[in-house]
């Protein structure tokens, strides 16, 4: 039996405590743990000691949908209640209603989502497994059995969430050891299998705050083996924003699971700004988005099939729009 | 250790348990309670499932300590060999269990549903049984089965 790994347990009451108690070594932090507990389980993080759960701290859960547009969803809430939520955008009801299955939906939060540790096949398997090889860089060795060649981690983004939150421009809050910060959620990620996250470990994401966005039309599609569950193999976030005369005066363009952050391709959103919003201009727009993505074979399905799927799936995603 | 107290299937039980103790382990292993099943143990086959608070959770996901204060369902809770829940029966009339190793969560899942909405359409039951594998591939009547009831209900 797959049995999680002896671990200290803490649930303070309030932001500070949680700030505080992240500063020890191996303290994990803790949503709705439905990521945490089967990577516990695979023993990805040998050093893990502590377990901080934010579940008893206080207005970490609910959605405000302000006068001027502006939603605000706090961390803890989970992704089954931003479904089920009307008043939010069907583009965000449709990214949060593609995580996992309904019972994870359930359990996992937006917080959790959007920081949700990357992915890898040579990673994310029990440890039994892992052992049968020299460990990767990020189960703690000295090599990547992705890109040998290389010294960097390839392990795959693989929120739904982050893709979405990137081209509808949210802003995420952060409270850390020196207060409170709020960042554009783009500069939330890095493309970095390993540190793929630029808050520090004792950082909280505390609300994503997405800003009035009436008139922008967004869409996001996914790729995975399962419709039923599975994580992303390639996901697309599309928003545009179209004139009177159908000319396409903004674009935000963002891949997900196909490098370590979520991908916007502004060679794409350059193609669509500026010209008529048409099937011509989309088929172009679709296929500059498979030069910037390479994906590699570290996840479900071939890299080449993954690859092929961008512009199919980016030309899906933009006629939606239309 | 940490004290845990639970409601489970309407009985109190004040137990405690280790911090790292799932769900899972809690209530198959501490009260016996063997109708949960143990499947991938990762949050992939949905045979873990119980009711925490109404909603269907992964206990192999959850950690006990966070359950505390909550009441828990499981199979046991919502029927018996002579008086079976009405989902019970409509699964055995349709032959909608085969090895049977999905049945308690597939069933479980569904109650949760039709708690909720008591006249689904097929569409619903089935997006609702999505995180509950059946890999006996049974699962045109286990769909018959729950929309069984929901016209029962109508």
């Amino acid at each position: 039996m797959l049995r999680l790994p002896p671990l200290r347990y803490e649930a303070p009451s309030t932001l500070e405590e949680a700030v505080a108690l992240l500063a020890e070594d191996g303290a994990l932090l803790a949503a709705g743990g439905s990521d945490l507990v089967p990577n516990l389980k695979r023993r990805q993080y040998p050093t893990a000691r502590t377990i901080v759960s934010l579940r008893r701290v206080a207005d970490l859960v609910g959605i405000r949908v302000e006068s001027d547009g502006t939603i605000r969803i706090a961390a803890l809430t989970t992704l089954a209640t931003v479904v089920e939520d009307s008043r939010l955008p069907k583009v965000l009801r449709e990214a949060a209603g593609a995580v996992a299955s309904p019972q994870i939906r359930n359990q996992g939060t937006v917080g959790g989502n959007l920081c949700v540790d990357t992915r890898c096949d040579w990673l994310n398997v029990p440890d039994t497994w892992r052992q049968a090889a020299e460990p990767c860089l990020k189960a703690g060795g000295e090599m990547c059995w992705v890109a040998p060649a290389k010294k960097d981690c390839w392990a795959v983004s693989s929120s739904d969430l982050a893709p979405v939150m990137v081209a509808l421009g949210a802003e995420v809050q952060l409270i850390g050891p020196d207060g409170r910060r709020s960042i554009p959620i783009e500069q939330l990620y890095r493309n970095d299998g390993m540190a793929y996250l630029t808050k520090t470990t004792e950082e909280i994401l505390t609300e994503v705050v997405i800003g009035p966005h009436a008139g922008l039309r967004a869409t996001y599609r996914k790729l995975r083996r399962r419709g039923s569950i599975d994580f992303p193999i390639l996901g697309v976030a599309a928003a545009v924003r179209l004139d009177d005369a159908d000319i396409c005066t903004e674009a935000r363009i963002v891949l997900g699971a196909v490098a370590s952050a979520p991908l916007r391709v502004p060679t794409s959103e350059e193609v669509l700004v500026g010209r008529t919003y048409n099937a011509e201009t989309i088929a172009e727009a679709a296929e500059a988005a498979r030069k910037l993505a390479r994906p590699l074979n570290n996840t479900d399905l071939t890299s080449r099939y993954r690859t092929r799927m961008i512009p199919v799936f980016v030309r899906r995603a933009l006629e939606e729009l239309g | 250790m940490e004290p845990v107290t639970l409601t489970v299937n309407g009985a109190t039980r004040r137990l405690f348990v280790p911090p790292q103790r799932t769900l899972l382990e809690t209530v198959r292993e501490d009260l016996g309670l063997t109708g949960t099943k143990h499947g991938c143990e990762l949050g992939e086959c949905g045979a873990c499932t119980v009711l925490i608070d109404g909603v269907p959770i992964l206990s192999c996901l959850t950690l006990t300590v966070n359950a505390t204060d909550c009441e828990i369902v499981t199979i046991e809770g919502i029927g018996s060999m002579t008086e079976p829940h009405p989902l019970q029966r409509s699964f055995g009339e349709h032959g909608a269990a085969q090895c049977g190793y999905c049945t308690p969560a597939m069933i479980l899942t569904a109650k949760a549903l039709l708690d909720r909405d008591p006249n689904p359409s097929e569409e619903t039951i089935a997006e609702a049984i999505a995180g509950n594998m059946c890999r006996c591939t049974g699962y045109l009547s286990i769909l018959s089965a729950v929309a069984a009831v929901t016209e029962e209900n109508q």
